[in-house]
Formats: structure tokens, sequence, C-alpha cells
């Protein structure tokens, strides 16, 4: 369960500051799905950042099942990242030069599990999503749909509680798009997952339990 | 996974990685093919000066000459004079056949004493020291015209123009003579010849030589006339074991042949005689030119320089590294070479090597800045990130380690191969204190000068060089040496050279971790491709 309590995120630079986030307070209760939506630089990737422990507010606090995100350290948050939350990006993001597997596998180094339970989860996690078959291949092997198969499985490998994804379906065609949106949603409903996506797309929005609004940093409810 | 992933990115990224393993390789390699000639170099200089002054001489000590117009006696003109007796008439009644040798000490050189040679040996640090008296041995012979008309009568003076006759014989003996007015032709030759301690083995001149044929000088030998020579003197000269040599008028019997240990360079000098036999025919009793001395050990040679600098005046004491640098010749010029291209070409390359590992490490990480960024966002933590870019640095410095290290060992086996020959002038401290300017101008060691009367008295000046500095100092101490260039490859060189790719690895390795470290994860969410 996360709790934002009044969490701001002021980015300043030379001559400007950008409020990014304002007051944002929030609870997001485990295993709930929700969809974040809003104008382009409204802070939605901003939002995202704050739940994924990969920045940290300007003010505010943020606590994930008890513990608050906000005091930790920098290596804490880091493996607070690396057993906890699950991150897919609109971009992939894979390593160009590792091989589907070995991009899975990676999600498991922090984990330190050793290689031979390393290769047989990322192994299961890739079958998971369809692409036991292109284990081998590197990511420029694969088209965009399975390239964020990959991405997905990577995300969901060391079995978070929380999977963040920040437009997942951005750079995909139509029809892959609901293929992942299912893949996706699958996944959120076998294994228990809070799932929060941030998204353009009112038709994936509206398979969301909840839809957050974000707009010039304020957040709201749509009903 | 460090491994695998570091694989992954040196096979994927080949480019960047030769590039990177080139500059390494050719640094390293430079750095040992240098390091190996200039080794090399230092082991032919050492070689060169062991053939003059001995294997285990650590220092030397002579007289610092006086000058010219000193109070020795030593810069004087030199001069032969024949008494009627001297010569055997001709036939004709008109001429006489004239053949003398004398035994000096080389010109320009001081003299030690006994004394002083005592006194080395008492000093503490020294282990054993030796005196050798270093003469030149100049034999006239040729036709004079007979002097019935000279100043007295019975008595021909020759003196070198150039200086001021003191016999006068010229000036006043104008029906013959040097001058040319009588038609006279005589020839002048010299050589080196070192008196030395037959009872001296362990320091000096001769422990650096393999005999060759008969025996060595020995106690046995003390006080009598007998010469080892240096055997290219010996084949020039076509003198074997058993013949005779006249120094000074005396008949010495030749009882060895000894060469240098490397046999393409000559000895100390061409004859070899006990060093009181020298002392007595040259009438230069107790003196010394040099004392060579061996000190218990490396480390006191310093210290021993320092005391025996204190306990004798008007002396020269020079160690061996002092002594490198008398050693002139293309060898010197190669060692400079080496020295100074050779080290800057290194370290330029070197310094380029390590700057294009940088540069290439940097433009890596900030190229990868989303994959690092991803890497931290699921949870990587920044020291292996860096270790990661180190660990791909290092291999790549690595890489390039091992390839300079073959090309380096090419290299070196190359210039083996090839072994260019050297040549090593030394001018011995005789020659170098006393010789002046003419000195290093590396007259050969035999210097034969013959003059027709008639020619003029111009060229008489030449041969005899007069009261020129020339002739005694360079003459008789420089000796030149032919050695082939060896470089030689010792483990350490090339542990250093890998070490130093490595180094640059590592230092690349470092800088690039540390940008990647500073990379905040939300880069990777920001940075869409
Ligand atoms: N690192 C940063 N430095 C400065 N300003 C930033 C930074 N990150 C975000 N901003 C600013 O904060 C605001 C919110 O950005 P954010 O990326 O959260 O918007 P977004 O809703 O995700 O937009 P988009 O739909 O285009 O992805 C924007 O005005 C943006 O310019
Ligand atoms: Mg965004």
């Amino acid at each position: 369960m996360y709790q934002l309590t009044d969490v701001s995120r002021v980015y300043k630079q030379k001559n400007r500051t950008v409020t990014a986030l304002k007051d944002v307070t929030l609870t997001i209760p485990d295993g709930q799905m929700v969809a974040i939506q809003g104008p382009t630089g409204g802070g939605k990737s901003t939002l995202l950042q704050m739940l994924g422990a990969l920045d940290r507010p300007t003010n505010g606090a943020i606590e994930l099942d008890g513990t608050v995100l906000t005091k930790l350290g920098d290596a804490k948050l880091g493996s607070v990242r690396g057993s906890d939350i699950g991150i897919v990006f609109q971009g992939f993001n894979l390593i160009p030069t590792l091989t589907a597997q070995e991009n899975v596998e990676t999600a498991l180094v922090p984990q330190k599990a050793p290689a031979a339970e390393r290769a047989q989860r990322a192994r299961a996690a890739l079958e998971s999503v369809g692409l036991g078959e292109r284990a081998e291949h590197l990511p420029g092997e694969l088209s965009g749909g399975q390239q964020q198969r990959v991405a997905i499985a990577r995300a969901l490998v060391k079995e978070p509680r929380v999977l963040l994804a920040d437009e997942p379906t951005g750079n995909l065609d139509e029809e892959t798009r609901d293929e992942i949106m299912e893949l996706l949603e699958g996944l959120w409903r076998d294994r228990g997952l809070t799932l929060i996506i941030v998204t353009h797309d009112s038709a994936v929005a509206r398979r969301a339990q909840r839809r957050l609004h974000i707009k010039q940093g304020h957040v709201r409810e749509v009903a | 996974m460090f491994g695998r992933y570091l694989r992954r990115e040196l096979g994927n990224r080949r480019r960047q990685t030769v590039i990177i393993a080139i500059g390494m390789a050719l640094a390293v390699a430079l750095v040992i093919v240098v390091n190996a000639v200039s080794a090399g170099v230092k082991d032919a200089q050492a070689q060169a000066l062991a053939s003059v002054y001995g294997v285990g001489t650590d220092i030397t000590v002579t007289s610092t000459p006086q000058r010219p117009d000193g109070t020795t006696g030593q810069g004087g003109p030199q001069q032969f004079d024949f008494g009627a007796q001297d010569g055997s008439t001709s036939t004709d009644g008109e001429t006489q056949e004239v053949n003398q040798s004398r035994l000096e000490v080389a010109r320009g050189s001081g003299t030690l004493t006994a004394a002083n040679l005592a006194t080395v040996a008492k000093t503490d640090g020294v282990a054993s020291a030796t005196g050798v008296l270093s003469l030149t041995n100049s034999t006239f012979s040729g036709t004079l015209p007979t002097f019935t008309q000279g100043q007295d009568g019975t008595q021909g003076g020759f003196a070198g123009p150039g200086q001021s006759s003191d016999s006068g014989s010229t000036d006043s003996a104008p029906t013959g003579g040097a001058d040319g007015a009588g038609g006279s032709s005589f020839g002048i030759e010299s050589f080196t010849v070192l008196g030395v301690d037959p009872t001296a083995d362990a320091v000096g001149p001769l422990s650096a030589v393999t005999l060759s044929d008969g025996v060595g000088l020995d106690k046995s030998d003390v006080g009598k006339d007998v010469a080892v020579l240096d055997s290219s003197y010996a084949t020039t000269e076509d003198l074997a074991v058993g013949d005779t040599i006249t120094l000074a008028d005396t008949d010495f019997e030749i009882v060895g042949i000894v060469a240098s240990t490397d046999s393409s360079s000559e000895t100390a000098a061409n004859v070899y005689i006990p060093l009181d036999v020298a002392q007595t025919l040259s009438g230069e009793e107790d003196a010394l030119t040099s004392i060579y001395v061996s000190a218990d050990s490396a480390d006191d040679i310093d210290a021993v320089q320092t005391a025996l600098e204190k306990k004798l005046e008007n002396t020269t004491v020079s160690t061996q590294a002092d002594l490198a640098s008398t050693v002139s010749g293309s060898l010197s010029s190669a060692g400079s070479l080496v020295a100074n291209l050779g080290t800057w070409l290194s370290i330029l390359v070197l310094a380029a090597a390590f700057l294009i590992a940088i540069l290439f490490t940097i433009s890596g990480v900030t190229r990868r800045t989303r994959e690092f960024g991803t890497l931290k966002a699921i949870g990587w933590s920044n020291r292996r990130i860096v270790g990661q870019v180190a660990g791909e640095s290092l291999v790549q410095g690595l890489i390039g380690g091992a390839v300079g290290a073959v090309v380096g060992l090419a290299g070196v086996l190359i210039v083996n191969l090839v072994a260019p020959t050297l040549s090593a002038s030394v001018g011995s401290t005789g020659g170098r204190m006393g010789g002046g300017t003419d000195a290093a101008a590396g007259a050969a060691p035999t210097a034969a000068a013959s003059a027709a009367a008639g020619d003029g008295t111009g060229q008489a000046a030449g041969g005899f060089g007069g009261g020129g500095p020339g002739f005694g100092g360079g003459a008789s101490t420089s000796s030149t040496t032919d050695i082939a260039l060896h470089a030689p490859i010792t483990l350490w060189i090339i542990a250093a050279a890998v070490g130093l790719a490595l180094l640059g690895g590592l230092l690349a390795g470092a800088i690039g971790g540390w940008r990647a470290s500073r990379l905040r994860p939300a880069e990777a969410l920001r940075s869409v491709a």
C-alpha cells in the first residue's frame, strides 16, 4: 500500500523553477489497478518516479507498506527497487548487447540469486509472457511488442508487489497495444499486483479500477 | 552476470575495444622495446668500460694534470736526441740510419705515487686497489744526414716545429735536418703500454680480458722484461708469443696474448708489462697514472668516492657512472637517442593511449546513459555499475597489454636479430683529463707519423704533434670498441609494461565508472529512444 502525504517535487533550473507535483496526498491500496492520465508536462512521469523510488520529493513523505521511502538513503532505495518494485518503460530500455534471457536475468542481480536459479526463473518469466522461444535473441532481433514483453518479464521476474508502467504501449501499434494490455491485466489479476499505468490512451485507462488525472502537478480522481 | 555482460559488451562494441586495445598495445610495445634497447645500450656501455677498466673496477683515481705551462714537466716538447753513436752510418757516408725508442708517461697525464695507492688501499670500504702506469712507446726510425756541420759537430737535434726549440739545431744547422735542407726521411710510431701489477688480479684492466695465447703476467714476472699483447695489436703488428717487442730500446719477450672478453673490442692498451719494469724504463720510479679500486659493495661506492676525494689532493676520483659519460661514438649517440627520443616517444604514446582509453570510456558511458539508468532503476547498486565499467576498461587494457607484450617482444627480437653494431670510444681517465680537445677526436691507438724532409716542416709538425695536446693524450689512451647491441628482455619490463596498460584501463574505468555512478536512475525514464 502506498501512502503519499503532501508530496511536492520542484525542479530548479538556472533561472526558473518548475513545480511538477504540488501537495499530492494519495493512498493506493494493495492490488489496485490505477491509470494515470493528463496533459503532457502535467507531472505523470514525475509521480511515477516518486512511486518507483527513483527520485525523492522536494517535500512530503512517501510510504510503501510501512517503509518511509523518503527517509531511506540511496543504497536502501536501490534495494527497495530491486526487490519490491517492477518498472516498465515506454522505450523498453533493454540492454542492447544482452539476449532476452540475459536482460531478464539482470533484474535478479540485486537479489544475488545463484546463476542456475536466475536462469531458470528468467526462463519461466519469458515463458509467462509468451517468449520462451526467443530467449536467446538480442533486443534488436525482436519486434517492438516482443521487446516490451521482455521488459515486462524483466519487471516481473523478481516477483514485485508493485508494477509501474510509464506509457508501456506508447511506442506500439494498436493491435500490439491490446496484446500488451491484456498481458498486463492478466498478470495483475493472477498475481495480485498493484499495477499503476501512466497512459495517454483512454481505451487503456478505461480498463483500470481507478483513474487519476494530473494537471500542473495537481492530482484529481476521475469518477 | 558480470562476466557475461562484460563479454557481450566487449564483443558487441568491438570497434571501441579494438581502438582502446590498439592504443594500449602500441604504448606497451614501445615501452618494452625502448626499455630493452636502453638496457642493451647500458650493457654495451658497461662492456665498453669493462674492456678498458676491468670488470670489478668501481672507482678509478687519476692525478689531475697540471696546466701545460705548469711544473710537472709532462707538457714539454717531445724531442728525440741522437748522439753520434746512435745510428749506423750509411755507405755513402752522408746519412745515418737511426732507430730509437722511448717510453714516456702519456702526454698530459699526471702521476700518482705508491704512497697514494697505499692510502687508497687503507680507505674504509675499499676491497682492493691496484695501480697502473700508462705509457706511450714512441719509436723513431729513419735516415738523417750526418751532422758534420752541426752546432758542435757531433750531435743533431730535432724538435718538432711549432714550439720554441731549445736545442737550436734547426736554426743553426742549415745543411741538414728536418727543415728539409739536407734530405732526410724518418717515421715515428707509437703504441700504448700499460705497466700493471702482476700480483694483482682482482681488479684492474686485465681482470676483464681472456687469455687467447700463452700465459698472463703473474708474481714471478716482477722485474722481468716480459710483455703481454692485445690480440688485435698483435695481429696488426704480426707478433706472436715467443717473439720480442722493443720498448725503450729494451727487448721484451712476448709471453701472452689477451683479448677482451667480448672479442670485438680492444683492451685498454696495446702492450702490458710488469709495473716495476715500466717504472724503471720510463724513469718514473714509484709513479702511477691511475689507481683502480673495487669497493666492498655497490652501496659503498659513493662513500668511498667521497673519502678518496678528501684524502687525495689533486686527483680525480671517478665512479663507473662518471666514466660512462666518457663513452663516445655511435654507442653514446644511440644511448642519448634512446634516452631522449625513445623515452619521450613512449611517454607521449602512453599518454595518448591513456587519453584515448579515457575519452572512449567516457563517451561509452554517455552513450549508455539510458542503459545504466535502467540498471539502476531495476536495483543495481552503484558499486556494481562502477565495477562493470571498470571491468570492461580493465579487460580492454589487458587485451592491449597482452597484444603489446607480444608485439614488443617481437620488436626486441628483431632488434636482437639485426644486432646493430655500435662503436664506442672510451677515453680512459688519462686521455680524458690530459688530452684536451683533441683527445676526444678518437685517434687510433697506434699513431704513426712519417714525414719526409723536403715536404716542408708543416707536415712534420702534424706528425709529431709538437707541443700540442692531441698526440700523447688522445692517442695513447682512447680505445675504440665495436659492440653488437643486444637488447635484453626481463620479465620485469614485460610485467611493468602490461601493468601500465592495466593502469590505463583502470584509470579509464575509474573515470568512466565515476561518471556512471553519478547518473540518476530517473534518467532512465526521461531519455526515451
Ligand atoms: N529533470 C527535470 N528537470 C527540469 N524539469 C523537469 C525535469 N523533469 C520534469 N520536468 C518538468 O516537470 C514537468 C512535469 O514533467 P513530467 O515528465 O512529469 O510530465 P509528463 O506528464 O510525464 O509529460 P509527458 O506526457 O510529456 O510525458 C514538466 O514541465 C517538465 O518540464
Ligand atoms: Mg511522461
